[in-house]
């Protein structure tokens, strides 16, 4: 029954779909006598882009109006089109809102476009597909699971492919991943199988995962109806999409994950939306105004039947309503509130997000313009992957950095090392051809030197125990290069520099073929170890190992580690030798490393060979049986020595770290490497000064007391929060003034098991309790450092502090993948384009080259931007504020009636086109203070932190400047109507020109103020701010100057013109404007003086003083 | 009024670096240009105590002339005003010079500002649109049509037009009232006249143009029975036009006619009594409302409003005295502040 049969490999299917996959190899059955159900995968096509042609304009405006104040306008907009009778015309509020979400559309439909043609290149990039031998040229997108696939050199792969065949003798091909992970050393990856003729196969593997470095599978090769044999496919074998073939002129592939179930797609995802602290702000602000114009609404609708119930009023003789409007009275309360609330919709300012969007989108252009952020090196600039952060540079409060890459140049340098306890220290290769230099060894003096076989051992284990490649010259010449020029590539630079140290000493790693590693010793004798495994590095392990046997047929195993993990599994009396050299290494700021080195006879080696290979081949658990494996070989191994690579500090990393300081940002360094390490950089960037007193809660300080580590962990915390916290406060209470002086600093360190300890106690009461004591402490030093940190308690601690009291803004700085995590977390990330790659910049929000650049970033950008979007906020509300007031008040005046005081025209045009460029290009040019006194004086970063000027007490100066405005403009104008004959021949103006005088003062008065809070004009100021004036002028001649065919109502016919003709019009508005800014001109007398050189001039003072 | 100090920064300027070759290079390297360096020449301000100051003085120093100036201008425009009830009697004249004299008519608790009345008119009715004047804009409604003809003019507004009439009588010593001589033109806006209001067509004979609309309700006479003056007849009647434009408060006073001078020797209204005669027509009682008429002379600031030369003087005065006493302060205080800003 084939109907049945193909229910049960559906359903088969969907069992296996669970857990694992099923793959034919170029779309051949497993068995011949079983027919191919082929299984439905998604295509290789890659989808970045959010919209089609099709659903763009649906979607789009879904989305946008998804936001609440797109939202509101969309409500008003369709309230003025079905109710008959608003005050307005529904274009009035239209019109902006049309404005706008056209704007927006284009800018989303352009970075949309942008994606398309991102995903088109990948997709209908050509590649070449194996059908029953023959070669096909095919786009990418078209390629299904199950194709096999050939890629040659320098290409990148379409897909997630298993590496069947390659055209390299020794099974294997060199793929560099710097586009994943950023790891740009060559990787090897190893052949599947060799014969693609006759290939009868099918692949089981693991569904689709994100994890780059975990892949389990296993293979069944059919031949000629034998039991089918089965390979065990690993990360090695698989070839992730985006990387890149090297080193190997072709291969070829069968896909196995496509489009969006690559591990590159699935990795893309999951990067969260970050909102920046003015949005939420600006929310905050909307919904007072919302409030206020829910509550005028209210008010006027109250009043006016208030007013109504008067005999006589409602409807007078000259005055009288339709029929229609007699006949809809019961519901006109509703109604009436409904049009009250369309009249005063404009203190939302429609356009506000608009700008604010513009400003962000344009303003973020000068990060990457900024020269000073170029670096010649890489030759690249800033980048910025979103611009929606930028204010949020001025608002940092925590800096969690990296150690390595970030502070420290990720650019290792051998230094010394020590053999058996005698310290070597390479002076200068040139004075000292033969090697070894003896300076200040230890104590003992009779013998100066280790054992020539042990300095050899030492040098063969640094030669052998890496994986080190050597970089292949294009013309595969004979003669090998220069020593000191030949080129290594590692997937971390220490490796590099120990090779490279091994080097000076005599011993050259001449490279890997075919799994035989080629050494040239000190007496230029090339000696070959064939590779028997690579026990690799991890970072919970913290070793790696390599098991190599010499042509004399010893089997050897090297390690190297860090000394934590290598102490324990040596003989305890070589230990002391060496401890001492490693920790005052690690002290003096030097990545150590310990080496180590066993015999291993031939049960042993057969032994853990078997016990790797079963391993390897596990489906389940793989990671657990390895690593268990690794134990057992690495142990009682014998230490040889100990090396100190330098990690040099990055350009200006101390004077960066000092302005960060200075400008009351709290430093948190958050590094995997040793405490001692850390210390030492921390001290070398000034994090930590000779009187900074350091309080440690470390694992070495928790086993002190010889109690239980629970104990002493809570007597720690008490006794330094007592000390950090309380004191603290006790001697501000004391002394109040220039307490910076005395102040003692603080710096803590804790450790990544501490850490956790603290953090998941077991008991419950305690564990919210040690949290905040820990918190409490931390936010009263200067600097605190977390070392031997996972990546994900980075992120953990990032997100502790983003949530602790205040929410203050935290901002992570990394250059590697470890960073990630916490690049994502902080509210604002930002990557280093270092030598570890590319994913912690594709994550990041900015990135920038150096260490250095993030002063500027923050002190002159972030500040700038800051100030510059605080501003435009608070004059977008104040604007619309003073803008509607009048129209409030002139219903008091007109009976409730909604009449509006202003033309339509002009209601329109206020927020897009009077007053809207003046601000948009103050909130791109201004600068308050100049870039160079910003850089100079860190402290002017304090001056604006914790959101100084969005919190409620600026917000309220500016409401109450645009109620003050607002009464002046209309009751000003109210005063001069009381005689309505204003005019030099007796002639009467009307409401409209009443409305049209109001409106004159304001756009001028709220142009001007602008004008007088612009510290830095440009052309661009003056063209824009005269420009908008002389606009106004000019559309207002326009506009009343014609009889308009298409207006119902001729309104401002020559009322303009009309007004300019009346002296005491021209009086009214200026006396209004004058007395409008005048508060503003004497804020400045009591204000300190300011503008971008008055900070200089009071500097100055300070110095002479 | 402020100092300023102008910051050229620019000493690279626009220049671009654009070397030979540097073509691929050039496309990453950011360019050195002033605007995108954030290094435009830039106009710096700075606003300090002592440059603000000068600013009060002068402010002050301006305003009050001007204002007074304004209160005195104000001050001698003779203005009087009689609240209009069902009589007329004889009153003082107070105008003793020669120039124009402006007769208004107010009305208070009158909203011509209401929405309501402010849309209901037609504009291209009145421009003279044919098609409109026999289809008044739904706009007027109620007022648009009567008896199923078009009213001409529709709408409220011109429905409710001010139709009383105001006659000024000289008391003669000798017993005899002899009528002062008033203009009907001129009291409405030019272009409002001459462009904005239209008769339907130029002929001459209105009577045929209006020629199946009807009156509005409240009208005794057709609209073009306004005035016997063909120029000032139908739609361009300046007492019809000063009517639609609406006023801006509920409380207003409209141009009614004006007492032409006679010459620069002669007092334009004798010294005497007058008597106001008054055509009732237009009711108010119903809603509260009350009429006045008022005389007026006319400077170059309008009528007579104090309101704008008190407002002169006081900001004049207050600014000077801010002036001055900020100037003690800094004087006095300006250094030790310095010194505190020091300490901090």
């Amino acid at each position: 029954d084939i109907r049945l049969l193909c229910a049960c490999t559906c359903l088969g299917g969907d069992e296996r779909r669970v857990d694992s996959r099923t793959i034919y190899v170029g779309h051949r059955s497993g068995s011949p006598n079983e027919a191919i159900i082929p299984p439905k995968f998604c295509d290789n096509r890659i989808v970045s882009s959010k919209y089609t042609v099709w659903n763009f304009l649906p979607k789009n405006l879904f989305e946008q109006f998804r936001r609440i104040a797109n939202f509101y306008f969309l409500i008003i907009f369709l309230v003025q089109v079905r109710t008959v009778d608003t005050p307005t015309s529904p274009v009035t509020s239209g019109l902006p809102l049309f404005f706008v979400i056209t704007v927006t559309a284009i800018k989303q439909g352009y970075e949309d476009w942008l994606r398309h043609k991102a995903d088109n290149e990948v997709n209908k990039y050509p590649v070449t597909v194996l059908e029953d031998g023959r070669r096909i040229r095919k786009e990418s997108e078209k390629i299904k699971v199950g194709d096999v696939v050939e890629v040659e050199e320098d290409e990148t792969f379409p897909c997630d492919l298993i590496l069947l065949q390659s055209s390299r003798d020794d099974d294997t091909c060199f793929v560099t991943t710097a586009s994943l992970d950023g790891e740009s050393n060559h990787k090897v990856r190893c052949t599947a199988l060799l014969d693609l003729e006759s290939l009868n196969a099918t692949i089981e593997c693991e569904q689709p995962q994100p994890d780059l470095y975990k892949f389990v599978g296993r293979m069944h090769i059919y031949t000629n109806n034998q039991e089918p044999a089965v390979r065990s496919l690993g990360p090695e074998n698989l070839l992730l999409k985006g990387a890149t073939l090297k080193n190997t002129q072709k291969i070829c592939g069968v896909a196995v994950y496509t489009g969006m179930e690559t591990k590159m797609a699935l990795n893309y995802q999951g990067k969260s939306q970050k909102r920046s602290a003015v949005e939420k702000s600006i929310n905050a602000f909307l919904l007072v105004y919302l409030c206020i114009l829910v509550s005028k609404a209210l008010v006027c609708t109250t009043l006016k039947y208030v007013w109504q119930s008067k005999p006589g009023q409602d409807e007078p003789w000259y005055n009288e309503k339709t029929q229609r409007e007699k006949d809809t009275n019961l519901v006109s309360m509703f109604t009436d509130f409904l049009s009250f609330m369309v009249l005063f919709n404009f203190i939302i300012p429609v356009s506000m997000y608009v700008t604010v969007e513009m400003q962000k989108f344009l303003g973020s252009f000068f990060i990457t313009w900024d020269k000073d952020f170029f670096d010649p090196e890489i030759k690249e600039g800033a980048l910025v992957n979103t611009s929606d952060l930028n204010e949020e540079l001025g608002q940092v409060e925590y800096v969690f950095t990296d150690k390595t890459g970030t502070l420290t140049q990720n650019n290792m340098e051998f230094i010394e090392c020590c053999i058996d306890g005698f310290q070597y220290k390479y002076r200068d290769a040139s004075s000292e051809l033969d090697g070894f230099c003896v300076t200040d060894g230890p104590v003992n003096k009779l013998q100066q030197k280790a054992g020539r076989e042990r300095e050899e051992l030492f040098l063969r284990a640094l030669c052998l125990c890496h994986t080190v490649q050597v970089k292949e010259s294009t013309e595969q010449k004979v003669v090998p290069p220069p020593e000191e020029q030949r080129g290594f590539i590692a997937s971390s630079p220490d490796e590099v520099a120990l090779v490279k140290g091994a080097m000076r000493y005599g011993f050259t790693f001449l490279g890997l073929e075919s799994k035989t590693m080629k050494i040239l010793n000190r007496n230029n004798d090339v000696e070959m170890y064939e590779l028997l495994h690579v026990l690799n590095f991890d970072p919970v392990r913290r070793r790696m190992s390599v098991i190599v046997r010499s042509r004399s047929g010893d089997t050897l195993l090297f390690c190297k580690g860090a000394d934590s993990s290598i102490f324990p599994r040596v003989r305890q009396e070589e230990v002391e030798r060496i401890r001492m050299h490693v920790e005052r290494n690690a002290t003096e700021g030097y990545r150590t490393l310990c080496v180590a080195y066993k015999h291993l006879s031939a049960e042993e080696y057969a032994q853990a060979d078997k016990g790797l290979r079963e391993a390897r081949l596990a489906l389940q658990d793989r990671e657990e049986k390895l690593m268990a494996v690794y134990n057992q070989v690495e142990t009682g191994m014998s230490l040889i020595g100990a090396t100190a690579v330098e990690d040099r500090l990055q350009e200006e990393a101390a004077e960066t770290m000092e302005a960060l300081q200075g400008a009351g940002i709290k430093i948190w360094v958050l590094t995997g490497d040793k405490m001692e390490t850390a210390k030492s950089t921390c001290y070398a960037c000034r994090l930590f000064q000779r009187n900074t007193e350091l309080l440690e809660l470390t694992v070495r300080t928790l086993e002190d007391g010889g109690r239980r580590r629970e104990e002493r962990l809570h007597e720690l915390l008490i006794e330094y929060h007592k000390k950090a916290v309380l004191n603290l406060n006790l001697f501000l209470c004391s002394c109040c003034r220039s307490w910076s002086s005395a102040n003692q600093d603080y710096g803590f360190i804790i450790d990544g098991a501490t850490l956790s300890m603290v953090l998941n106690t077991s008991s419950e009461s305690n564990s919210s309790r040690y949290k905040n004591l820990f918190l409490q402490i931390c936010q009263n030093c200067t600097t605190v450092l977390c070392c031997r940190m996972a990546p994900l308690q980075k992120a953990q601690i990032v997100k502790m502090v983003k949530n602790s009291k205040g929410s203050p803004i935290t901002l992570s700085i990394g250059d590697g993948a470890n960073d990630v995590s916490m690049i994502l977390e902080a509210h604002v990330g930002i990557g280093i384009k270092g030598k570890e790659g590319r994913q912690a910049v594709r994550n990041s929000d900015y990135a920038i080259p150096k260490l250095k650049h993030l002063k500027k970033l923050l002190l002159a950008h972030g500040h700038l931007y800051y100030v510059r979007i605080a501003h435009l906020v608070q004059y977008f509300f104040y604007k619309n504020l003073c803008f509607i007031l009048p129209q409030f008040l002139y219903q008091f005046f007109c009976g409730y009636s909604q009449q509006p005081l202003y033309d339509a025209a002009y209601l329109t045009m206020y927020n897009i086109c009077f007053t809207s460029m003046p601000i948009l290009a103050y909130s791109l040019l201004e600068q308050h203070i100049c870039i160079e006194i910003l850089l100079d004086n860190a402290t002017l970063y304090r001056e604006i932190a914790k959101n100084a000027m969005l919190r409620w007490g600026p917000f309220l100066y500016w409401t109450l400047l645009g109620v003050f405005h607002g009464l002046l403009f209309f009751f000003g104008v109210r005063y001069l109507f009381s005689n309505p004959a204003l005019q030099d021949n007796g002639q009467v103006f009307g409401n409209w020109s009443y409305g049209t005088i109001v409106f004159t003062v304001l756009v001028f008065t709220v142009t001007l103020k602008l004008a007088l809070d612009t510290r830095h004009w440009t052309w661009i100021n003056h063209f824009v701010i005269w420009g908008s004036l002389a606009f106004y002028v000019f559309f207002s001649f326009f506009w009343g100057g014609i009889i308009w065919p298409f207006l119902r109502q001729q309104r401002l016919y020559f009322v303009f013109a009309n007004m300019l003709s009346s002296v005491s019009a021209w009086l009214v508005i200026i006396l209004l404007i004058l007395l409008s800014l005048l508060p503003e001109i004497l804020l400045v007398v009591f204000r300190k003086p300011r503008g971008p050189h008055a900070r200089q001039v009071e500097l100055k003072h300070t110095y002479t003083a | 009024m402020m100092a300023s100090s102008y910051n050229a920064k620019d000493e690279d300027g626009h220049i671009t670096v654009s070397g030979p070759g540097g073509g691929t290079l050039r496309s990453k390297k950011p360019e050195n240009t002033a605007f995108k360096q954030q290094r435009l020449p830039a106009w710096q301000p700075i606003l300090t105590a002592g440059t603000v100051l000068p600013a009060f003085f002068i402010i002050g120093l301006i305003f009050i002339p001007i204002g007074i100036g304004l209160y005195v201008t104000s001050n001698n425009i003779k203005e009087f005003e009689v609240t209009l009830y069902d009589m007329s009697g004889p009153h003082q004249n107070p105008f003793r010079n020669c120039n124009n004299v402006f007769m208004y008519y107010g009305l208070s608790n009158f909203y011509q500002n209401h929405r309501r009345y402010v849309k209901s008119r037609d504009d291209s009715q009145l421009n003279g649109d044919l098609e409109s004047l026999m289809k008044p804009s739904k706009e007027c409604e109620p007022y648009a049509y009567h008896e199923n003809k078009p009213i001409a003019p529709c709408g409220a507004i011109a429905n409710s037009m001010f139709n009383d009439t105001l006659e000024l009588f000289y008391n003669d010593p000798n017993g005899t009232k002899i009528q002062i001589p008033m203009t009907a033109t001129g009291i409405a806006w030019w272009t409002d006249k001459h462009v904005k209001f239209r008769n339907p067509t130029d002929n001459a004979n209105l009577t045929a143009v209006f020629q199946g609309t009807t009156k509005p309700v409240n009208w005794r006479r057709p609209v073009y029975e306004l005035d016997t003056d063909p120029q000032n007849n139908g739609f361009i009647n300046e007492d019809f036009i000063v009517w639609m434009r609406t006023a801006a408060l509920p409380t207003f006073r409209k141009l009614y006619r004006i007492i032409p001078k006679k010459n620069s020797m002669v007092p334009t209204l004798l010294r005497g009594n007058y008597t106001l005669e008054v055509v009732y027509n237009y009711p108010v009682r119903s809603f509260e409302g009350r009429k006045r008429m008022i005389l007026s002379t006319i400077s170059w600031m309008g009528g007579k409003n104090p309101f704008l030369g008190i407002a002169y003087i006081t900001v004049g005065s207050v600014c000077f005295f801010l002036g001055v006493v900020l100037l003690i302060i800094h004087h006095k205080y300006g250094n030790r502040n310095n010194s505190a800003d020091i300490a901090n």
